[in-house]
């Protein structure tokens, strides 16, 4: 196939490295490239003067696939977006038509989606740091968290029905209540999972090996930062304290106490450290959210948002039409534009969808946060060695599915 | 090997094919060519709780050169298919592919512009795991069902693909 | 605070602002695409507005002008949003880059040239991004079908 020479990548010209330097690519099937991104390295010995990252590997349509959807089919869709805190992804969309349709959940759904949305936020740091360890000879840390992890997708799956795909959330409600013993299973997870950390961070934290690797690696400035658009761990590395959860607050965040950890140096140590610091305040929210719950219905009570229930259906003939209009053409938000932020693992996750009153978007847009951190990337790895690559490769959190969609 | 050609399909052979297979089956060098969602569910499989090791599968070798079974995990696109092809090509012979969940079996509900439809059409495959993603205990089921397959092998038959 | 920042835009750049609205609290604003660069440096420099949170292309395909640039920015030290947008003739697809203002834009224009075809003049290094060298069109035109692949290498069978 012809290729052009404009398309080529920036540093790909051999002709230019009379000088030593010498071009080294690396991936996209690399171990520590998470299979899926590339990265062309212009090197002098160990270290790396330009790099030229490359994505797409895993572009898969999301956004024009939603357009010939209605707007309760994209949520599966949603989940594999960031496919390590799939709640907050459908926390997020749903959260965006019903913005966009001028309505609100009950309260009751609206502590269930930030008690999920924080278990998915622990599940995310926990891969992280633990696939992060990994990369970095800490096997043993992989274990204890994955195990951690573990009892969360388990968790989760009792909630939804999923470990990793839940599609948990509806417009305008849930696909169920939680289940009875919820709390009490809440707990004893979280003992599990405070156990594990504090073993992680014992065997992490303090370790020369480990501080050695993350500590002044991957630095990048506050101004820099927020020029390139960082959101997450990775900007509040460099001392901004924005969260969303904290600035905008959505569904009922703002009844909670919890800190925003900030780091100071923009380094990859301060971003494990905020990671970690993040996982015991997720554990906060929920502990407190699960205190406050309270009774009561978890779906909007109108029947042209949500599916009436089956007994409805079958006895009442509102309900059944109801049912059959939503389930063939789905809810019809009025014309217009809304943006929708929420938390997510890496920072913003910001939905964007037009709608022009049919049960089809117009076009759902996602901002996702690791598309602006893997922006950054080059800049953040220049000037460090090759080995460094994966520290901070492993710290920005590169999720495929949303980086590319 | 070349001299078991020379007996065909005869006792020696069968006896011969029994020891190979069984030092193939519980011995996969694997090769996780991870992309996607799918990956969590490997991670998961590959760690404590699952276990994979008690099935001698746990190795990963990150060079196609050292491999034997092709995991391929996750979403393939076409800009990946390349890639894709080219690691399939590298691994050795013999060599097994394991299709881990329904967008690497045959893209899953993915089918726009962007997708392949299914990783057989790149590479021949052996097992096809099901599950969006699939659970650590199917990944398992998977992994017996190559064992299964590989023993069925005959040193005479294994065809160069 | 919801009609300041409209009705600052709107007497800054008088002859630019084409409408405005607020819809379910989103305040948006649309000019004219040739006043794109005064309007972020406004932004940027005198209202505060450090994150470019979002760049991306709708495209309302009968209608002409046919794409409209969504931009959504972001003021920490204020905590308000604002989204901008700008309409782009089909015809004429072009319009000026915001990488000299933030330098976030690289990939997001990048990313909006891949999928729609706009081009961003003085973009540093514009070329696709998700889709690969030969791929042909732009996949996320209303024009595009959704199913029309453009393998790389020959499919088996």
């Amino acid at each position: 196939m012809e290729t052009k020479k404009a398309e080529l990548p920036r540093n790909w010209e051999l002709e230019k490295l009379a000088d030593g330097r010498m071009v080294l690519n690396m991936g996209p099937s690399h171990p520590a490239m998470h299979g899926i991104v590339r990265v062309l390295l212009t090197v002098q010995g160990e270290r790396v003067m330009d790099a030229d990252v490359e994505i797409g590997y895993l572009h898969r349509g999301f956004e024009k696939t939603c357009e010939s959807v209605t707007y309760n089919q994209c949520i599966p869709y949603t989940d594999r977006l960031n496919y390590v805190s799939p709640f907050i992804n459908n926390v997020g969309f749903s959260l965006a038509v019903e913005k966009l349709m001028g309505i609100e959940a009950p309260p009751r759904c609206q502590y269930i989606r930030v008690i999920m949305s924080e278990l998915s936020r622990l599940t995310d740091h926990l891969t992280c740091i633990g696939a992060n360890a990994m990369e970095m000879s800490a096997f043993t840390v992989y274990f204890y968290l994955i195990n951690a992890r573990e009892e969360l997708y388990r968790l989760g799956d009792s909630v939804a029905g999923g470990r990793i795909t839940p599609a948990y959330t509806r417009v305008g409600g849930l696909t169920r209540d939680l289940p009875p013993d919820f709390k009490q299973a809440t707990a004893e997870v979280f003992r599990m999972v405070r156990k594990n950390i504090s073993d992680a961070d014992k065997l992490l934290t303090r370790n020369r090996i480990f501080y050695d690797r993350l500590h002044n690696t991957g630095h990048i400035s506050k101004e820099d930062a927020i020029s390139l658009s960082f959101t997450g761990p990775a900007l509040r590395s460099t001392g901004v304290p924005l969260d969303v959860r904290k600035a905008t607050p959505y569904l009922v965040y703002d009844r909670f106490d919890f800190d925003i950890p900030v780091g100071s140096n923009g380094d990859n140590y301060d971003r494990y450290l905020v990671r970690m610091e993040e996982m015991n305040q997720s554990m906060r929210i929920v502990e407190q959210a699960l205190a406050q719950l309270p009774d009561g219905p978890i779906n909007h009570p109108d029947f042209n948002v949500i599916l009436p229930p089956k007994g409805e259906v079958y006895g009442n003939i509102e309900a059944l039409m109801a049912h059959f209009k939503l389930t063939f053409e789905g809810v019809k938000p009025p014309k217009g534009e809304v943006y929708q932020a929420v938390e997510g693992g890496n920072g913003e996750l910001g939905f964007y969808i037009v709608s022009d009153g049919t049960g089809n978007p117009w076009r759902v847009r996602v901002r996702p946060p690791c598309f602006s951190l893997t922006g950054g990337l080059s800049q953040m790895i220049k000037g460090g060695y090759i080995a460094d690559i994966i520290a901070t490769f492993g710290q920005i959190n590169m999720i495929g599915g949303e980086l590319e969609r | 090997m070349g001299l078991e050609t020379l007996f065909g399909h005869s006792y020696l052979t069968t006896r011969l094919d029994e020891a190979v297979n069984w030092a193939r089956k519980y011995s996969f060098f694997n090769y996780p060519f991870v992309t996607a969602c799918c990956g969590m569910e490997f991670m998961s499989t590959f760690a404590s709780t699952y276990d994979i090791a008690r099935f001698g599968a746990e190795y990963p070798r990150f060079s196609p050169r050292q491999a034997d079974v092709l995991f391929v995990v996750g979403t393939v696109n076409e800009k990946l298919a390349p890639v894709l092809k080219r690691v399939y090509d590298q691994m050795c012979e013999p060599k097994w592919v394991v299709s881990f969940g329904v967008c690497a079996t045959s893209g899953g509900f993915y089918d726009n512009y962007a997708t392949v439809q299914g990783i057989d059409k790149i590479i021949p495959v052996d097992i096809y795991i099901p599950g969006c993603p699939p659970r650590p205990e199917a990944v398992l089921d998977g992994l017996l069902k190559l064992q299964q397959k590989v023993s069925t092998e005959s040193v005479l038959d294994r065809k160069y693909r | 605070m919801s009609s300041y920042l409209i009705e600052t835009l709107k007497t800054r750049f008088p002859a630019a602002v084409l409408e405005t609205h607020d819809f379910r609290g989103d305040e948006t604003v649309l000019i004219k695409k040739e006043a794109l660069p005064a309007a972020a440096a406004f932004l940027k420099d005198e209202l505060g507005f450090d994150f470019l949170m979002d760049l991306t292309v709708a495209d309302y395909l009968p209608r002409e002008p046919r794409f409209e640039l969504v931009c959504h920015f972001y003021s920490s030290k204020h905590n308000y949003r604002l989204r901008l947008k700008c309409p782009v003739a089909g015809t004429d697809a072009r319009i000026a880059s915001l990488t000299p203002f933030w330098a976030g834009a690289n990939w997001f224009e990048r990313e909006a040239y891949d999928m729609f075809g706009i081009n961003f003049e003085g973009h540093p290094d514009l070329r696709r991004i998700l889709m690969y060298d030969g791929f042909e069109g732009h996949p996320l035109r209303k024009d595009y079908p959704l199913k029309k692949r453009q393998p790389r290498i020959p499919h088996r069978d």
